[in-house]
């Protein structure tokens, strides 16, 4: 149920995910020579790679959610730590890895850091795109607006002339989006 | 005709809307956590909000979590002092919050106090914005993201039959591109997938090698039998480039959370063991390891060789060129001490090395 709120995204099922999941998780980071702060980042973190899981259509859980959050923020914190900025913990490590050498979390890892370079990208390029353009594609293509709507929004003086505009916008924020690749 | 060029080629507008959605995804988790940790956050908002205002308001959508791929700095390092000091307050404020969560208190509070929650969205916002400048200060980039996934890895598998079957579990190979199994002695074979059973987490490999011969014998015979509760139980496996002796006992009849298909076994394991024998003193194959309950040392899960034999039974016909026949007849283990017997086994198991 928490994922189908996840999808819709409602508050309610974050707060629930909190209040289940994240506890344990703490405690795991904090035992590990980590701070409550990085706790809050890493379970964080976790969730957006949940979210990237659960946001392709046939996805599946094989584990209970706690469960996966808890084994996606101990990768993340032991390649945290394994990124040498605390080298005295590595000793300690073993005792929190999983038995199985868990394929299907290096991979969703591996697709969400895909997911947010192109997140990264995407804003990049919207905050190059500047205005008007990028209020012209947000109001089209995701709030729904028609053409008609966005050429009074815009005082353009026809909607084939905001068409245009919006064609032209589009365009260089493709050019914008793949030249920072 | 533009408009039709667009639809063709176009995936902005797939882009726009993930990016929207990921944004307000993002936004909301954010919400939720800076309410989760309303009361600590306090604590830091002073030391975030002296950062520079350039970025503006739209700077906002960059809430990601900051530690991950930052490299400790001023900043970390007062993290770091802050938390030693309040960390156990925090603890303690953790814990109280948390447990007035479960037991539906805060709820109740919530509702009571709807205004008070949106003023502080308002605050927060703010937060927001001043955390993605810090983020933008420090220069991240998705250049710096892209620490290289590794997703080769390894495990531990077993030869089943001396024309070279060999039993692994399915997650070991989910998603493998090319497989090497190397042995004790350090012979490497290159395996492929046969037969892959996500029910009851095993696979079955075959070597592939074109200068591969069938084994004569296999020193070990799997126990048909159901094994017995206490049972004293050793596995060989690959937890490291070293094959690794564990000892233990049969610990439980069932696996995780009542799974009748496996053991729990109390034998500490490390990654890689996934797919290693279990054998009971005579040496018999009693299980194929498969897993550990996270948090709990020494809880340890084991396949049943039974259910084992159950999946080599449902490989079609027409997947293997040769049947796969277990050897059940003749154990040339028992009776033997267990340095002999872990020497004698050990050239027919396999870390299976997965690319």
């Amino acid at each position: 149920m928490i994922i189908e709120g996840m999808r819709s995204g409602d508050r309610q099922a974050f707060e629930s995910l909190y209040a289940s999941c994240y506890p344990p998780v703490m405690g795991m980071i904090v035992r590990n020579n980590g701070t409550e702060d990085e706790a809050k980042d890493v379970f964080q973190e976790a969730v957006c790679v949940l979210y990237d899981k659960v946001a392709i259509d046939g996805f599946t859980l094989t584990s209970q959610l706690k469960t996966y959050l808890y084994s996606v923020c101990r990768h993340l914190w032991l390649k945290q730590l394994k990124r040498g900025d605390r080298a005295v913990v590595s000793e300690h490590q073993s005792e929190y890895q999983p038995l199985e050498n868990e394929p299907g979390i290096d991979l969703d890892l591996a697709f969400h850091r895909e997911k947010e370079a192109q997140f990264e990208q995407m804003k990049k390029a919207l905050a190059a795109l500047g205005e008007p353009c990028k209020t012209i594609l947000l109001d089209f293509y995701v709030k729904g607006m028609s053409m008609q709507e966005i050429c009074q929004k815009f005082d353009y003086t026809n909607p084939d002339n905001a068409k245009n505009q919006k064609y032209k916008c589009l365009q260089r924020l493709k050019k914008l989006f793949f030249e920072n690749r | 005709m533009r408009e039709q060029g667009e639809m063709d080629q176009d995936i902005m507008p797939g882009l726009l809307r993930e990016y929207v959605k990921r944004k307000e995804f993002k936004e909301g988790l954010q919400e939720a956590s800076d309410q989760y940790f309303g009361m600590a956050d306090g604590l830091q908002s002073s030391h975030e909000s002296s950062q520079d205002h350039t970025h503006g308001r739209n700077g906002h959508t960059t809430n990601r979590p900051a530690v991950i791929y930052v490299k400790p700095d001023a900043k970390v390092i007062w993290r770091r002092l802050k938390i030693n000091a309040i960390a156990a307050a925090a603890i303690a404020i953790i814990t109280a919050f948390s447990t007035l969560w479960l037991t539906g208190y805060y709820r109740n509070m919530e509702q009571s106090s709807s205004n008070y929650r949106e003023l502080r969205r308002d605050m927060n916002t703010v937060k927001r914005d001043v955390n993605a400048q810090n983020k933008v200060l420090q220069g991240i980039t998705p250049e710096n993201i892209k620490n290289a996934a590794q997703n080769n890895f390894g495990a531990t598998g077993f030869l089943i039959s001396t024309n070279g079957y060999v039993v692994t579990n399915y997650h070991v190979v989910a998603d493998a591109d090319s497989i090497q199994l190397q042995n004790a002695g350090g012979h490497a074979y290159s395996a492929s997938v046969i037969y892959t059973d996500a029910e009851s987490d095993l696979a079955i490999l075959k070597i592939t090698d074109a200068d591969f011969q069938n084994y004569k014998t296999i020193p070990y015979v799997f126990k048909e039998k159901t094994a017995e509760l206490g049972e004293d139980v050793f596995t060989l496996g690959y937890p490291r480039d070293e094959a690794v002796y564990g000892q233990g006992y049969l610990s439980s009849m069932s696996g995780y959370s009542g799974d009748t298909s496996a053991y729990q076994i109390s034998i500490p394991l490390n990654p890689g063991n996934s797919g290693g024998p279990l054998l009971d003193s005579k040496g018999q194959v009693i299980g194929i390891i498969s897993g550990k309950q996270a948090g709990l040392d020494g809880t340890s899960f084991a396949i049943k060789t039974k259910t084992l034999a159950a999946t080599i039974s449902k490989i079609p016909d027409d997947a293997i060129e040769q049947p796969v026949g277990l050897p059940v007849k003749k154990n040339n283990l028992n009776g033997l001490p267990r340095t002999e017997q872990v020497k004698r086994i050990q050239d027919y198991v396999f870390m299976v090395k997965v690319f």
